[in-house]
C-alpha cells in the first residue's frame, strides 16, 4: 500500500511539474492589450465564489474526499 | 504622435488587465472601485427524499480600501434537520436503537434501510479575509475563520501569497491553512467498536445508565487539519485560461463519526449487535486539480477534473462542467454537470460479520463506501439597473453507492444495503 501512495504522489508531482513548465513557454499568453476577454467579470475563476462555496458544503459534507479547486479545508461537524 | 497614443492605450490596457488578472487566483473578486462596497447574499435549500433537509443562509460582503486592499467577511448560518442513515443494515424484523444521548430509542420497520432521525443542528459561521497588492508582480493575503454548531467548534487561520510572472500571463500562487476543531457529541465519544446498550436489557434506570457510560469516553476531543496548495494559472491564448492546483492535506485526532454505527451479523445476515464505528486518527491528502475556462463570443464555459488520493485508501475521479449562455446582455442560462466516482477507505464494510475477530477500524458510513455521484443543473441570471444581479438555481445530485466486494449472507440479499441518496438543491442569489 505504502508502495502504490508513493506511486500515486510521483504522478501527482509528475504531472504538476509538467503543468509548471508552461511557466517557462514564453509563447503561450498574450500581450496586455489582448486580454480584453480576460477582463470580464465572468471569466475570473471565482466568479461565481457564493455557488462554488455552497456546492463545496455539500460535496464535503456528503462524499469522502474535498478539496482541489481550494483548500480541502474542515470545519464542520458534517463529515 | 500616434504612436505615441497606441502606445498609452496599450499601456493602460496593460494596467487594467493586469490588476484584474492578478485577481482570478486569489480567494477573493477583482478589486472594487475605491471605498466600494460589493454584497452577494444567497439562500439554498438543499433536500434529500426522506432524510436531511438543510437551508443555508451565505452573505458576502467587500469592501475596497484604494487600490490596493481588500477585506472580505463571509457569514454563513444553516440548519439541518431530518434522519441520515446510521450504518445499520435493513433486518425482517423491525429493530431497535438506542438514540446517540442514551435517553430513549427508536424503532425501523422491517425491511427499512436505519436511519437516525434525531439530526438537527443549526451552523454559524463567520470568516474574514484581508487582502494586499503589494506591486504588479505580488500580493498576499490572510484571514481567520471559525464555526460553531452544537457539537462541534472550529477556529481557523489561512494565509497566501502569489507572484505574477511573463507579463501576468503566468501566476503562481501558495497558500496555507490551519485549524483546530473540537468535537463534543451528544451523548459524548463512543468506546470505539463498543456494543450499543438498550434499555430493556437491565433491571432500572441506574443499571442501564452505568452500563451506557461504560460505552462512553470523557469529554471532548481535537482535530487538527494543515492545508498546502499550489496553484498555477496560465493564459493559453486570448480566450482561454488554465489551472493547475495541487493540495495537500494533513488531518489528525478524532475523525470516527460518533453516531454511526454498524450492524454485526451472523452468517444468515441476522443481526446480533450493533456497535460504534472507529477511524484512523490520522489522514494525508492529495489533490490534483486541472481546468480550463474559456471565453466565447456569447458565453463562458469551463472544464475541470479532480483526482483525490488518501492514505485511507479512498481515491476520487470528479469531470465538472459550467456552460453559460448569454440569451441577451443581461440575461443567461447556464447548465451544470458533475460526476464524482469514489473508491471506498480500506477500513469501509457494509457490516461486521460476528464469526470474525473485529478490525481496529470499521465504519460503515457509505460516505467513505464506494460509490458515484452525479449532479445535474440549471442556473438562470439577469442584471438589474445599478449593477445588481439576481438568479436561480435547481439542481439534482444524486448519490449511487456501491458494494466494494463483499459477499453478502442469508436475509441481507432481501434489501438494497446500498440504496441511492437522491437530492434537491435551489437556490436565489442577490448581488449588489
Amino acid at each position: 500500500m505504502k508502495i502504490s501512495i508513493n506511486k500515486r504522489l510521483v504522478t501527482c508531482v509528475l504531472l504538476f511539474s509538467a503543468a509548471s513548465t508552461l511557466t517557462g513557454c514564453s509563447s503561450l499568453g498574450v500581450e496586455p492589450w489582448e486580454k480584453d476577454q480576460f477582463a470580464r467579470a465572468d471569466m475570473a475563476l471565482d466568479h461565481e465564489k457564493l455557488d462554488l462555496s455552497l456546492d463545496d458544503h455539500i460535496y464535503f459534507s456528503k462524499e469522502g474526499t474535498s478539496g482541489g479547486r481550494s483548500l480541502a479545508g474542515g470545519g464542520c461537524g458534517c463529515n | 504622435m500616434q504612436l505615441t497614443n497606441k502606445h498609452s492605450i496599450a499601456s493602460a490596457l496593460a494596467m487594467a488587465s493586469c490588476s484584474l488578472l492578478s485577481q482570478t487566483v486569489s480567494a477573493t473578486e477583482p478589486v472594487p472601485a475605491n471605498d466600494d462596497w460589493n454584497v452577494d447574499a444567497a439562500i439554498m435549500y438543499y433536500g434529500e427524499q426522506e432524510r436531511v433537509q438543510a437551508v443555508e443562509a451565505i452573505g458576502n460582503v467587500q469592501k475596497a480600501f484604494g487600490d490596493s486592499s481588500l477585506l472580505d467577511m463571509k457569514l454563513v448560518v444553516d440548519t439541518l434537520t431530518g434522519a441520515s442513515a446510521s450504518g445499520a443494515v435493513a433486518q425482517s424484523q423491525e429493530q431497535t436503537f438506542t438514540r446517540p444521548s442514551g435517553k430513549g430509542q427508536y424503532n425501523v420497520a422491517a425491511g427499512e434501510t436505519p436511519l437516525d432521525d434525531t439530526f438537527h443542528d443549526t451552523r454559524v459561521q463567520l470568516s474574514a479575509n484581508w487582502q494586499e497588492i503589494l506591486n504588479p508582480d505580488w500580493t498576499v493575503n490572510a484571514g481567520v475563520y471559525g464555526s460553531k454548531e452544537y457539537d462541534y467548534f472550529s477556529l481557523g487561520l489561512n494565509a497566501g501569497v502569489e507572484r505574477s510572472f511573463n507579463k501576468n500571463n503566468t501566476t503562481l500562487a501558495l497558500s496555507g491553512a490551519y485549524a483546530n476543531d473540537t468535537v463534543d457529541p451528544v451523548g459524548g465519544r463512543p468506546v470505539a467498536l463498543s456494543n450499543m446498550v438498550f434499555r430493556q436489557d437491565y433491571d432500572n434506570d441506574e443499571a442501564y445508565q452505568a452500563a451506557f457510560d461504560a460505552t462512553r469516553l470523557e469529554g471532548d476531543d481535537t482535530k487538527q487539519t494543515a492545508d498546502v496548495m499550489l496553484s498555477l494559472t496560465q493564459i493559453l491564448n486570448r480566450n482561454w485560461l488554465m489551472q493547475a492546483n495541487y493540495g495537500f492535506s494533513s488531518v489528525s485526532g478524532y475523525m470516527t463519526d460518533p453516531y454511526k454505527i454498524l450492524t454485526e451479523v451472523d452468517t444468515n445476515g441476522i443481526a446480533q449487535g450493533y456497535r460504534y464505528e472507529n477511524r484512523p486518527d490520522s489522514r494525508l491528502k492529495h489533490s490534483v486539480f486541472l481546468m480550463a475556462k474559456g471565453a466565447l463570443d456569447s458565453g463562458v464555459v469551463d472544464f475541470s477534473y479532480r483526482y483525490n488520493t488518501d492514505d485511507w485508501d479512498i481515491q476520487s475521479h470528479t469531470l465538472e462542467t459550467h456552460y453559460r449562455y448569454y440569451f441577451a446582455p443581461n440575461f443567461y442560462g447556464q447548465i451544470h454537470l458533475r460526476y464524482y466516482q469514489q473508491q471506498a477507505a480500506e477500513f469501509y464494510q457494509p457490516f461486521l460479520k460476528a464469526d470474525q475477530a473485529l478490525p481496529e477500524f470499521a465504519s460503515a458510513d457509505y460516505r467513505i463506501g464506494d460509490m458515484d455521484a452525479y449532479t445535474v443543473g440549471l442556473k438562470f441570471g439577469h442584471r438589474l439597473s445599478g449593477g445588481h444581479e439576481m438568479s436561480y438555481r435547481i439542481e439534482y445530485y444524486q448519490q449511487n453507492p456501491k458494494n466494494n466486494g463483499f459477499d453478502i449472507p442469508g436475509e441481507l440479499n432481501n434489501y438494497d444495503l446500498f440504496p441511492a441518496v437522491k437530492a434537491i438543491v435551489a437556490q436565489v442569489s442577490y448581488s449588489f
